[in-house]
Order: structure tokens, then C-alpha cells, then sequence
């Protein structure tokens, strides 16, 4: 009896351990990429351990490239060029790539592996971006559905950004959620404040972060994010500059117009906010003194659906129609768009037939 | 039993379908099932892993487990090959073919789990198949799941159109599916026997 009790038990172990020890000598012998060098913009030059992902590798040694799905193939984010060794572009990365992006070896970093030695090319701005995390010292509600936070730094105590950048905050799990996201949102503060900045955001109905935001944080509570991403921002010209931005797409032009503030720019902007009713309009008050301030600036809330016919005695309907108010010299002005994809490909469209030169429109899509 | 392997490759496709007469392997059957792309790799990669590991376990379990006299641990042995071949296979393809990987691997994981893969190497047991018979079994059994999930695919994606009532969407609406489709494949059993 205990001799067959022992000798199954032998079988079976020996059995299992034999594949498991095969498997080990597998994964040494295929999963091991011993170290590979990851060059990049042909100036700085990495020693790694290969095996992982393009992103999560540079993510190790303190490079973040933007990412808001956490390497899941699923924001199209973390795109960046490999001009040599990774590998085939895979069915995941197709769909995120335009057919030029393609032809210019863009990939998506998340999906590449770094399996031999590779090179690839940045914007030199991406060392910039770090890893921070921060203290809520306030939250305010600005409407029914748009909060503004503001984050004091701990650790770095210091961000250098331009204004129009975004960060992205991490969500923690929470609730019934059981997963960790981050999401972009844009700075809403100044640059010139290095210690804190601020975000306005929007309620997603059902979103992750937005409702982590809005139902679970709270003042004192810890976030991180990391940031500064994106190339919206204030181009050195002296050009007029129309700003068009409804909802939370508020947030970067805050910081931009603060920032010109500070400066006494004395250029032609003016700023269209789309709202749909008076609910919808907030920091009315902050723009109005900006108009004092700034001899040459001029805010324009729109109403698309006032609830008493045009109870207010503003602008109805969509902002396009009252740019003529604003725009002088088509050739003269440049444009800085932000808010959703569909709100941007109308504007755009509509100041292209216009005549402002496509090149000298600026975006920031939200999504 | 002496059927000519190639009645048992027709016959698994077929009139003795894994998935539509023996429910086996249905999980990843109705999860993966909403369009026909992965549908079609997933299905692939089971008769990859399917036919390689009825033959490996054929091997097992004639020259291990019967000299041995612990036929009984057949179970446990079965699924301790499976799963240490799938992990072989997922290293292996993405060494060597990421492309592949990616087409294929993802879904290699979901397969280590799959009652299909098991129930082969079964009734391969059961029914006293020869090594030959065996890989026919297997590869048949792999090609059939793949029939029958492609299928569901297919009809899902055209369901992706249509008002579904609420309480039959998702799963509900693919196990109707799945038993008409069973239905369905009744109408071929007259044509071979192997049961
Ligand atoms: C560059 C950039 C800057 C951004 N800046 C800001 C900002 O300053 N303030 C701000 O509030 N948001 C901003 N966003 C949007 C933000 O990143 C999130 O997408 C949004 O807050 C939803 O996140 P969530 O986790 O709550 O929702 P998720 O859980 O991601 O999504 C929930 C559902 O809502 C849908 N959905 C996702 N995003 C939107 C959306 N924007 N509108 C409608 N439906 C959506 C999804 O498809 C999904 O079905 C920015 C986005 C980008 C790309
Ligand atoms: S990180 Fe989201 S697609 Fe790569």
C-alpha cells in the first residue's frame, strides 16, 4: 500500500518535474535576450536587459513615453520611430498607424519587443517627462459635471511644462474597478507656478477615472502622474490668435491665457467657449478679468441650447458663425483647438474653407 | 477497433464534432467567437496544440503510464503534458515568429485550459485508437472545433446587426445558436459512424 501511495507520488512528481525542468532550460535557453543596447536619437546609448517591451524598458530607465491603456495596445499612445532591430510591425500595431507613420517605421512602443539591439528616435522632450506624485490640496466644483484639482508636488517638488501640455494621472483601483489606468488630462495652471498644477475634469458618464475622480477623491488624498506630453502650445509669433475650446477643453487655454497674462502680452486673442446652457459656463469671472488685463483679449461664450429661448442675452447657437466677429486677417491668425475629435474636425474644416492655412491650425484632441 | 484513420479524420470533422456533439471546449468557444478573425486564429491554434498533444500523450500513456501500471493517473498526467507543451509552444513561436505569435500565441494561453484538448486525449484512451488513428482523432477533432467556432462567428457577426432582446444578448443568443447548429450537424450522421 505505501509503497504504491510513494511510488505513484515519485511518478507524477518525477514526471512534473521533468517538464518543469525543461521548461526552465526553455525559458534560459529562448525567453533570454541577454543584454541588448537601445540607442537612441543616435545620441544616447542604453544597456538593457532584453525581453520586455520597448516601452516598459524605457519606462525602467526613467524615459516615459506617453501611455494611457498601461501597454495593452489600446490608445495608439506610445508611438515612436525604430529606424533598426524591432522586429516585424505586428496586426496589433497596424490599426493605429496611418499608412505614412508605416512607411516612417513609427510603431507602437508597448507592442515591440526588445529582443536584440535596437534604435530608435524620441522627441528630446520626453526626458523631460517624469514620474510625480503630489498631495490634493484642493478640489473645486466648477459645475454639475466638471471638477478642477489642484495638485501640490511632493516628489519631485518642481514641474517644468509649457502651457497647453498634458500629464497623465493614474486612477488606483477602487470600488468595484480593478484595474489601474491613467488618463491624459491638460495642466490648467500656469507654468509659472513649478509647485502645483491643475486639472479641470469632466465626468465621463461610467469612466474609469473621471468617476474615481468626481465620486472617490478627496482633498489630502495622494495622486501620481507623469507628464509633460504634447506639442499644444503657444507658437513665439505675433500672430492673432483665436482660441475655440468648449467643456473641459477649457483646461490648457486657462493655462495659456494666465500665462500671456503674466507677460502683458498685447496680442489679438480671443477665446470662443461652446457651453450648451448657462449651467455649462464656468470661470466666467477668471476671463472677464483677463479682458481687463489684456487690452487685446476677448472671450466669447456661445450657447448651443439655452434653456429659455436665448434667455441670455449672449451668443446662440454654434461658436462658428460668430468668429467673423474676431478674425481681421485670415493670413494673420492662427488657431488653438481643443476638446473632442468631432468638435475639432468641424472647426477645422470650417476654418480651412476660411482660408487660415491648415498649418497654422493648432489641436489637442480628447480622445 | 479497426476504422481507417482517414473515416475517423471525416468523422471528427463532422458527424462526431467535439464541440457540437460532446460540448466540450465551450468557453472559449462563445468568448472568442465575436468575430471571425480571431475566431479563425484561436481555431487554428486548437488544432495545433490538439493534434500534437494527442500524440504526445499517446506516447505517454503507452510507454509511461501502462508499463507502469498507473493508467488511473491519466488525468493528471494528460494535463501536466498539455500545459508544459503550450508553454513550449508560446516561448517558442515568440522567439522565433512574433508575427505568428501574434496571430496565434495570444491565444495559446486559453487553450491550456480548453476540455477539448483533454477530452481528445480521452477518448483516444477509451476508444483503444491506434497512434495513427490517434493523430487523425486529434487533428480532425481541431479542424472540426474550428468549423464550428468560425460558424458561430460568422453568424454573430451578422447578429451584430439586428435587434437582439436584451435578456438573449451575448452568450445567451451563441448557446441558441451553438444547439441549432448542433441540430444542424445531426443531418451528417448517417454518413460515417465511429462511436
Ligand atoms: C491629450 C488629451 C488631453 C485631455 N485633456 C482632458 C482634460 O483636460 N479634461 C478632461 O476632462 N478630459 C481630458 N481628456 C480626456 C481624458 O483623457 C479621458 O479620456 C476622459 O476623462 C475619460 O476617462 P475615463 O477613464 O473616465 O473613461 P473611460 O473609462 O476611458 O471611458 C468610459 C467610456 O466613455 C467613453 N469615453 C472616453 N472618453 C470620452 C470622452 N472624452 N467623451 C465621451 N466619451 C468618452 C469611452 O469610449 C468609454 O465607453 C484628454 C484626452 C487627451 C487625449
Ligand atoms: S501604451 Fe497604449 S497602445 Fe501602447
Amino acid at each position: 500500500m505505501i509503497t504504491t501511495i510513494l511510488t505513484t507520488i515519485a511518478i507524477v512528481g518525477g514526471m512534473a518535474g521533468f517538464l518543469a525542468l525543461l521548461l526552465v532550460v526553455a525559458e534560459m535557453f529562448f525567453a533570454n535576450y541577454g543584454e541588448v543596447i537601445i540607442d537612441i536619437n543616435g545620441k544616447r546609448k542604453l544597456k538593457v536587459k532584453g525581453g520586455s517591451s520597448l516601452l516598459s524598458t524605457l519606462n525602467e530607465n526613467k524615459i516615459y513615453l506617453a501611455s494611457a491603456c498601461g501597454g495593452r495596445g489600446s490608445c495608439g499612445f506610445c508611438k515612436c520611430k525604430v529606424r533598426s532591430g524591432g522586429g516585424p510591425l505586428l496586426p496589433t500595431e497596424k490599426p493605429f498607424l496611418s499608412p505614412d507613420e508605416i512607411k516612417d517605421n513609427v510603431r507602437l512602443s508597448c507592442q515591440v519587443k526588445v529582443k536584440e539591439d535596437i534604435a530608435i528616435i524620441i522627441p528630446e522632450e520626453i526626458f523631460n517627462v517624469r514620474q510625480f506624485a503630489g498631495v490634493v490640496s484642493k478640489i473645486e466644483d466648477h459645475t454639475y459635471d466638471i471638477k478642477e484639482l489642484t495638485i501640490q508636488l511632493t516628489q519631485p517638488t518642481e514641474i517644468n511644462f509649457k502651457a497647453g501640455q498634458y500629464v497623465q494621472l493614474q486612477s488606483p483601483r477602487y470600488g468595484k474597478i480593478k484595474q489601474k489606468v491613467s488618463r491624459a488630462y491638460s495642466i490648467s495652471s500656469s507654468p509659472d507656478h513649478t509647485d502645483y498644477i491643475q486639472l479641470i475634469i469632466r465626468r465621463v458618464p461610467d469612466g474609469i477615472c473621471t468617476t474615481w475622480v468626481h465620486d472617490f477623491l478627496k482633498e489630502g488624498d495622494e495622486v501620481s502622474f507623469t507628464g509633460p506630453f504634447g506639442d499644444f502650445f503657444i507658437q513665439d509669433t505675433r500672430a492673432d490668435m483665436l482660441f475655440v475650446a468648449g467643456g473641459s477643453g477649457k483646461a490648457p487655454i486657462k493655462a495659456m491665457l494666465e500665462y500671456l497674462d503674466a507677460r502683458n502680452s498685447t496680442r489679438r486673442m480671443g477665446y470662443f467657449f461652446g457651453a450648451r446652457s448657462r449651467k455649462d459656463l464656468y470661470l466666467d469671472d477668471l476671463f472677464a478679468t483677463w479682458e481687463k488685463s489684456m487690452r487685446n483679449f476677448a472671450y466669447y461664450p456661445v450657447l448651443s441650447q439655452p434653456t429659455e429661448q436665448c434667455e441670455w442675452d449672449g451668443r446662440c447657437g454654434y461658436v462658428m458663425p460668430y468668429f467673423d466677429e474676431f478674425i481681421q486677417d485670415v493670413n494673420n491668425t492662427e488657431a488653438y483647438l481643443c476638446g473632442s475629435p468631432g468638435m475639432i474636425a468641424a472647426v477645422v474644416k470650417y476654418l480651412v474653407s476660411k482660408g487660415i492655412p491648415k498649418e497654422k491650425i493648432y489641436f489637442d484632441s480628447f480622445a | 477497433m479497426e476504422i481507417n484513420a482517414f473515416i475517423i479524420f471525416i468523422a471528427s470533422i463532422f458527424t462526431s464534432n467535439i464541440l457540437l456533439t460532446n460540448f466540450l471546449g465551450m468557453c472559449s468557444f462563445l468568448s472568442v467567437s465575436k468575430e471571425v478573425e480571431s475566431s479563425v486564429g484561436l481555431g487554428l491554434a486548437v488544432v495545433f496544440v490538439m493534434t500534437l498533444t494527442t500524440a504526445l500523450n499517446y506516447v505517454v500513456y503507452h510507454m509511461v503510464l501502462v508499463p507502469l501500471n498507473i493508467v488511473y493517473l491519466q488525468y493528471i498526467i494528460f494535463i501536466i503534458v498539455i500545459a508544459a507543451f503550450v508553454q513550449l509552444t508560446e516561448m517558442m513561436l515568440e522567439r522565433f515568429s512574433p508575427v505568428l505569435y501574434y496571430s496565434l500565441g495570444i491565444f495559446l494561453p486559453l487553450i491550456t485550459v480548453n476540455c477539448a484538448i483533454l477530452g481528445v486525449s480521452l477518448f483516444m484512451i477509451i476508444r483503444n485508437y491506434s497512434f495513427l488513428q490517434s493523430i487523425a482523432f486529434g487533428a480532425g477533432g481541431g479542424l472540426g472545433w474550428l468549423l464550428a467556432i468560425l460558424a458561430l462567428a460568422g453568424i454573430r457577426q451578422k447578429v451584430r446587426y439586428k435587434f437582439v432582446p436584451k435578456g438573449l444578448q451575448g452568450a445567451g443568443l451563441s448557446m441558441i445558436i451553438t444547439g441549432i447548429m448542433a441540430m444542424a450537424f445531426i443531418g451528417f450522421s448517417g454518413i460515417v459512424v465511429i462511436q
